[in-house]
């Protein structure tokens, strides 16, 4: 699968895929540097934007099925990613380099936090990386909400999604089962 | 490697974890407070002041946040415990999301899969945007906090600068806001 990729170099701007050793440390890189969660965020960056081995498009495709499926979705999107880039082997070094390193980290972390929140500053630096780490998950927010069409109906239900979860606290299960078909529905009827 | 007593709490963690991983939808904050009510409510593995204990660290700590369960199964049962914790919460719906990823990398159908990428779309940046709201409202250190993650928002906006050096920077302002006892 890996082959095939590389041998299509009709598209300049698409580098080769990457190497299996390549792809576990940077979802364990990310796994690892992501406070305060918005692991997506660091995702878009990574393989979008650094090193271009997905379009823009086919990440936030990718990120909305993650979404919609139940399971975390970052560890979804780590799947969905590596599955795209080196097909089954990818998709298992997305789901253990996203997981067992900070799954490692916060039983080391546990261990320790009796002695750690002893000090204040403690709380206070880690206040200080969350709130820059809100950045991440706002940047995706918004590049995603660039992305929709300019058109009432999808920007309505992206609208109506916020205020149901954040506003309105309505469980997110049913939330995205109601807004995802109608929005689905809309769009394969348009799709005709 | 264990006893019977251990196995039966093995297997206990196994069965209250693997039907939660399929209620994460949309991350994992949906499945926290049934985390909580089974574990200190119905099988009274810890007290409620552990809990949030292991919630704030989880919180803290980098990664997906539902690696929770892994340190409740490792509070709990120690390393087999965090091993089948994790494996319960995030196992089943791997299956699901590669069956898809799968299907979705073959040609067939590519209407409902169109009408499933441009549907699901706006419904994902509501989530999105939804969660980073929650988030804003939960995070301690008020207008500074919400200063340092509008700032480090603009920045990844409009900058290809590496997101570690941002979060560097929000822990030099808060140590900086503390020493000027602001926050």
């Amino acid at each position: 699968m890996a082959a095939a990729r590389t041998l299509n170099m009709s598209e300049p701007e698409t580098p080769p895929a990457p190497s299996c050793s390549q792809l576990f440390w940077i979802f364990t890189r990310i796994a690892l540097t992501s406070f305060g969660g918005g692991l997506s965020g660091w995702l878009l960056r990574e393989f979008v934007q650094n090193r271009k081995w997905m379009t823009q498009e086919e990440f936030l495709n990718g990120l909305s099925i993650s979404q919609a499926l139940p399971g975390v979705n970052v560890k979804n999107m780590a799947v969905w990613i590596g599955y795209r880039l080196l097909g089954w082997r990818g998709a298992i070094i997305g789901f253990v380099g996203i997981i067992v390193p900070p799954a490692i980290v916060i039983v080391l972390l546990g261990t320790l936090f009796s002695s750690l929140s002893r000090y204040p500053l403690t709380h206070v630096a880690l206040t200080g990386a969350a709130a820059a780490a809100v950045g991440l998950s706002l940047s995706m927010g918004i590049t995603a909400a660039r992305a929709l069409p300019r058109n009432a109906f999808p920007i309505a239900i992206m609208a109506a999604t916020f205020v149901a979860v954040a506003l309105l606290h309505w469980p997110l299960f049913w939330v995205v089962l109601a807004a995802g078909f109608v929005s689905v529905a809309y769009a394969y009827a348009r799709a005709g | 490697m264990s006893d019977n007593p251990h196995t039966s709490l093995l297997l206990s963690l196994l069965a209250v974890f693997a039907p939660l991983s399929l209620v994460t939808i949309g991350g994992g904050q949906s499945a926290i407070a049934d985390i909580n009510r089974q574990v200190v409510d119905v099988h009274q593995w810890m007290t409620q002041a552990q809990f949030v204990d292991a919630f704030a660290i989880s919180r803290m700590a980098p990664g997906p946040g539902s690696l929770l369960v892994t340190l409740i199964g490792w509070q709990v049962a120690g390393f087999w415990g965090a091993v089948v914790s994790t494996v319960a919460i995030f196992g089943p719906t791997t299956f699901l999301i590669y069956a898809v990823a799968h299907l979705w990398s073959r040609n067939s159908g590519a209407r409902w899969k169109r009408a499933l990428e441009t549907g699901l779309r706006p419904v994902a940046a509501g989530m999105i945007l939804a969660a980073t709201y929650v988030l804003l409202q939960a995070i301690d250190g008020g207008w500074f906090a919400r200063a340092v993650a509008f700032a480090s928002t603009a920045t990844l906006l409009w900058t290809r600068v590496n997101p570690l050096l941002l979060i560097g920077a929000g822990v030099a302002i808060f140590i900086a806001l503390h020493a000027m006892s602001l926050v």
